[in-house]
């Protein structure tokens, strides 16, 4: 046994000795830790926080995103629209994938093909697009169906492929679950990104190594990562001390209720930010008699006294302080800070004042006020918040009971409409306001097509319907803007959602680690440095 | 013999139609996995089409019929949180698992069977009526506390042992073992010593009784007439008459040990059966929830086969039984 363990010592000296001499002197490996794993690896298959974090390492789009969160160029150099429904993009000469093959017009055009596939949960990413046709080899042009003036800030989350990796590993479709396929292309990737895949063990470890070749290499945002093991901890407790014992250095979703320990620790610092994503709650005004309540006949939040009586009622910084531990940011916006057509004018809360809202309430009707449920997922701060909100309500009349459900149960029980008051979060998908308005407020149609998807309270207003349209489609942004602000104003005034905050983002890490924030909560390795 | 674990197999397997298929009655509950698989910014297009792909629109026997059609054909289905085989994937997690459990069983059985011995024939020594009050704490401490804390003593503290994962594994064919490197076995210990902990306090309480149960037999007394050693009667005579139902518990407790190392996985992020579970029961993830509920089903009925097959070779009674009796 001895031996045996001298043996596997020396060995394992010799690799190491052998691996610094391939690799530079300077090895800096990040030790990253969230409780997530992504879904899968394929570029198109998935459309969630977790697959994404990893993903942007590894895939690049058309356009990518400054430290600044502004559109640069990425694969693409420039682009032009020759008419309305034509975009055309000129592509960078001599870029690789990883596996060596050149980035040509062919590869865009069928990455196009590939994520407008039924099975591609990233569709979005190319809102508005038919089809895309190749002008010459590095130049591609897209064939939109319908316009879309903000196409740049969707095409941010569409990633390129290589047409002859995907077509030689049987991968040209994303992976299709009901065949019970498991596609080469779920498990291995090939982009053209800062860093590669290396090792992928689901639910224990992923190792991402600094791509040599890569065409940016040389930008002034880069930091010093050449390697990055991503490994997930499920348990908030042991993530926590797996940061403070040093085996990670960096926490991306540490326990809320251990940042100040963590803050207090000489080795740890927590670096905290707004996430472009709010939290709110909406409001069944659709049906003539509410669920869940103790009005009959009628429904109390049709009237929008009433929705301003709950706006009034809402102490948002209590809620701060003593729930979310001083990691909010109040807002009366449903469209964050950052994204395309925020207005500050549009962003006012409504005061909290008691007064005010008992007064709201008896105006339209209700002195005693009445009875309500408040649905919530079982999601961390929702379940918290939603335990907060009742009783600030109840000192206005309105009698509201908290009922906090599994997040798998919470979706489709709120997807039936089968609720009178609820409480979600929504984050800034493509940073464009008219993404927000669209698909939470507008009329919801009831035929999928992108109007009113997420109009869980099925709020309607012909007026604010006709303000999105003109926004769809109006070319010039300086109007566009102007109109979001319009519809914005409107949403505010009518109380059709009721945003409380945008929560704050804490990244934990070991003292000698410089991160750059992103405002999507993605850590994005390469501007990463280990000192 | 072989007519009983015949019988024993075809029940087996009544037994996992009647876990699956209540567990499929059950998935309704859990909620919509779609919720989780897309961003709730997704649009109903989206969630719709998804749905329909996974076949989720199905009533549940109709979803069951397809699973144990497939089931026999060896087919699990995929994974929806992870987008794999779940063959595949209880296959990478079961090494796992099973290291994690036979390390916990042994610990149970090498410290539990001495300290009971011990307790029993020191019965009123201080430091036996220690050992039993401690042991209260075993019994009673919940897993995830008592990993916190060796998490918080060895790896934060002390920083001798790792916090999470299993190190470094080597591949032995399908068998994947952390036994072999030194990042292994450490990433073992905490892990083992947190599971082990109740299988040690049930296996020495359990020795305990027994042994003082059968030091007032006639036999034990009539062995120390004849003049036999201490050591040939505690350990030759009693001991041996106490393992029958050491043997029961053991194979229960193994069963038990495989089935809800669920916390301690997850305490650990231990990559085994029940943190897979467990995440497959967050996501709503029905095919590994489906084939790790039959899984599990299966082992015990299997652990149970084994244990009334060892009582033949331990208890001789039995076998006379079926001699003169002509079997079963």
């Amino acid at each position: 046994m001895v031996s045996f363990m001298t043996n596997t010592k020396l060995l394992a000296s010799t690799l190491i000795l052998a691996f610094s001499f391939l690799s530079p002197a300077d090895a800096k490996t990040l030790r990253y830790a969230s409780q997530d794993d992504p879904q899968t690896l394929d570029a198109h298959a998935a459309n969630l926080l977790p697959t994404n974090r990893v993903l942007s390492q590894v895939y690049e789009g058309l356009v990518l995103r400054d430290k600044n969160f502004r559109i640069v160029p990425g694969l693409a150099v420039s682009w032009s629209q020759p008419d309305p429904k034509t975009w055309r993009f000129k592509l960078r000469a001599n870029v690789k994938f990883h596996e060596g093959q050149v980035l040509t017009a062919d590869d865009v055009v069928f990455s196009v093909t590939r994520a407008l596939h039924p099975l591609s949960q990233l569709k979005s990413s190319l809102q508005g697009v038919a089809s895309a046709r190749k002008v010459d080899n590095l130049t591609v042009e897209l064939i939109m169906k319908e316009p879309n003036p903000v196409l740049l800030n969707h095409l941010f989350q569409f990633r390129i492929v290589s047409k002859e990796w995907s077509e030689k590993n049987k991968s040209v479709t994303p992976q299709n679950y009901k065949d019970g396929e498991d596609t080469y292309s779920s498990r291995n990737t090939n982009g053209t990104g800062p860093f590669k895949v290396t090792l992928r063990q689901p639910d224990v470890k992923t190792v991402l190594v600094a791509n040599p070749d890569w065409w940016n290499k040389n930008s002034p945002e880069r930091g010093n990562i050449t390697q990055v093991d991503i490994l997930p901890v499920k348990s908030n407790a042991t993530r926590a001390a797996a940061l403070l014992s040093g085996e990670v250095d960096f926490v991306l979703d540490p326990p809320p209720q251990d940042i100040a320990r963590l803050k207090g620790n000489a080795n740890v610092k927590i670096l905290e930010a707004p996430e472009a994503r709010f939290q709110y709650m909406a409001f069944d005004t659709n049906r003539g008699e509410l669920l869940y309540s103790d009005v009959k006949g009628k429904n109390p939040l049709k009237d929008v006294r009433v929705r301003q009586a709950i706006a009034h009622a809402i102490d948002v910084d209590a809620i701060k302080e003593k729930v979310m531990r001083g990691l909010s940011v109040p807002t009366g916006s449903i469209v964050p800070p950052g994204v395309q057509g925020y207005s500050k004018e549009a962003d006012k809360r409504y005061a909290f004042d008691k007064e005010k809202a008992r007064k709201l309430l008896a105006d339209a009707g209700y002195p005693n006020g009445f009875s309500i449920t408040l649905d919530c997922g079982n999601i961390q701060p929702a379940a918290d918040i939603c335990q907060a909100i009742p009783p600030m309500l109840s000192q206005v009349g309105i009698r509201a009971t908290p009922n906090i459900i599994p997040q798998a149960s919470y979706f489709p029980k709120i997807q039936k409409f089968d609720t009178s008051m609820y409480l979600l979060s929504w984050g800034a998908a493509t940073y464009d306001a008219l993404y927000n308005l669209q698909l939470l407020l507008h009329t919801s149609t009831g035929d999928n097509t992108g109007f009113g998807d997420s109009n869980y309270g099925r709020y309607s207003n012909p007026k604010l319907d006709e303000l999105i349209k003109k926004i769809a489609v109006e070319g010039d942004m300086k109007k566009r803007d102007g109109l979001i602000r319009e519809a914005l104003l409107l949403v505010n005034s009518d109380v059709a959602l009721l945003p409380l905050h945008l929560p704050v983002v804490p990244w934990a890490m070991r003292k000698n680690v410089d991160a750059v924030f992103a405002p999507n909560n993605i850590a994005y390795f390469f501007r990463f440095k280990l000192n | 013999m072989l007519a009983f674990i015949i019988r024993r197999l075809l029940q087996s397997i009544l037994v996992m139609i009647a876990v699956g298929f209540i567990a499929f009655s059950l998935f309704n509950f859990v909620g919509d996995p779609v919720a989780l698989m897309l961003p709730p910014e997704a649009t109903a297009a989206d969630r719709e089409e998804v749905r329909k792909n996974l076949g989720l629109d199905d009533p549940f026997y109709v979803q069951f019929a397809k699973f144990v059609g497939n089931a026999v054909q060896g087919n699990f289905g995929i994974s929806l949180r992870l987008g794999r085989p779940v063959s595949q994937l209880i296959a990478e997690r079961l090494p796992a698992t099973l290291e994690l459990a036979m390390m916990a069983a042994m610990i149970g059985l090498t410290i539990g069977i001495p300290l009971g011995v011990y307790t029993a024939l020191k019965r009123d020594h201080w430091s036996s009526k220690a050992l039993l009050t401690g042991s209260l704490i075993g019994v009673s401490l919940p897993n995830f506390l008592i990993g916190i804390f060796l998490i918080l003593i060895f790896a934060v503290w002390l920083g001798w042992l790792p916090s999470f994962g299993r190190g470094d594994v080597t591949q032995l064919g399908f068998w994947s073992t952390g036994l072999l490197t030194k990042t292994g076995i450490k990433a073992l210990i905490l892990p083992s010593c947190t599971l082990g902990l109740f299988p040690v306090t049930l296996i020495m309480r359990l020795v305990r009784s027994e042994m003082m149960e059968v030091l007032r037999t006639d036999y034990i007394k009539f062995a120390r007439a004849r003049g036999l050693t201490n050591n040939a009667v505690h350990f030759g005579h009693a001991l041996k008459n106490t393992l029958v139902p050491v043997i029961t518990i053991t194979g229960r407790q193994l069963g038990g040990l495989i089935a809800f190392a669920i916390i301690t996985e997850t305490v650990f992020q231990w990559p085994g059966m029940g943190l897979l579970f467990i995440q497959a029961v967050q996501f709503a993830d029905i095919p590994v929830m489906a084939a790790y509920l039959c899984l599990i089903g299966l082992i015990f009925v299997a652990i149970n086969l084994l244990v009334d097959m060892l009582y033949y070779a331990v208890d001789p009674r039995l076998r006379i039984n079926t001699a003169t009796t002509g079997g079963h």
